[in-house]
């Protein structure tokens, strides 16, 4: 794993985490849509908070297919999962919600996940290369 | 019978995800190490590769199947049932399926992990 591998799953982190904020933010300023009216979901994509929701996902979504072209499945997610803690972190620090002691034995477990699986290998090792990024002809 | 609806749509919401995530795995590792690609033939040969793949846009419908199917279940139940049940689960399943279907190498380093973060995501989630 080199740094800028690293910074990847840094990215699917902070991307995922601000993307959903920012889009859960936008749609409770646009108030709730009725499935009679599932027509304002197409409006409610213009408002800023919503749009930019929408542009840190696709950030997000890139980050995780670089992600996945080099290293295993099983790896990225449980890796990625250190968003649940930031969220977690975010609302204690801005929002000052109550730190229950459900909430950070969830904070513990969540970590120690992402502590395990990112000691070991990011990719399972194969005989050989068969991707193109080596050079091969598909 | 109202929970063992909600049951179903959460275990549809976990299957199709998990399907989208092996599928989009499956794609990428075929594509390879996208970095490398996009310095050797630039952003544009990048896309087309992703955006062509076959895998990749099975896999965007899974996913798709699996977003709608949470917007339903989300109408039938409380949102501190569905969302912290479906996203914890689909950490076990996504193992189970990327050592079946991908061919990973699932250790017990792997398994620990992906339990305790089920566990965790549960717990916060909730």
């Amino acid at each position: 794993m080199t740094p800028r591998k690293y910074l990847v799953l840094v990215a699917i982190v902070v991307f995922a985490s601000c993307g959903d904020t920012s889009l859960s933010y936008g749609m409770k300023r646009v108030g709730a849509i009725s499935a009679a009216r599932w027509t304002e979901l197409i409006a409610a994509v213009f408002n800023p908070w919503v749009a930019l929701g929408i542009v840190l996902l696709l950030g997000f979504l890139a980050a995780y297919l670089s992600a996945l072209s080099w290293s295993d499945l099983t790896y990225v997610l449980p890796a990625t999962s250190f968003g649940y803690v930031l969220l977690a972190l975010l609302s204690i620090g801005l929002l000052h919600e109550k730190v229950t002691l459900a909430r950070w034995i969830g904070i513990l477990l969540v970590s120690s996940g992402v502590a395990i699986v990112t000691r070991g290998p990011s990719a399972t090792a194969r005989p050989a290369s068969r991707s193109r990024a080596a050079g091969e002809k598909p | 019978m109202s929970a063992l609806r909600t049951w179903c749509a959460i275990a549809g919401i976990v299957l199709s995800s998990t399907a989208g995530d092996v599928l989009l795995s499956r794609a990428m590792r075929q594509i390879g190490d996208v970095g490398e690609l996009r310095r050797r033939e630039g952003l544009a040969a990048v896309l087309k590769a992703v955006v062509t793949h076959p895998s990749f846009l099975l896999a965007i419908c899974f996913l798709a199947t699996s977003f709608f199917g949470l917007l339903l279940a989300l109408s039938w139940d409380d949102v501190s049932l569905v969302v912290p049940a479906s996203t914890s689960l689909s950490y076990v399943t996504n193992a189970f399926a990327a050592s079946l279907f991908l061919r990973e190498r699932v250790d017990r380093r792997r398994w620990l992990s992906a339990l305790l973060v089920c566990a965790g995501v549960a717990v916060l989630a909730t």
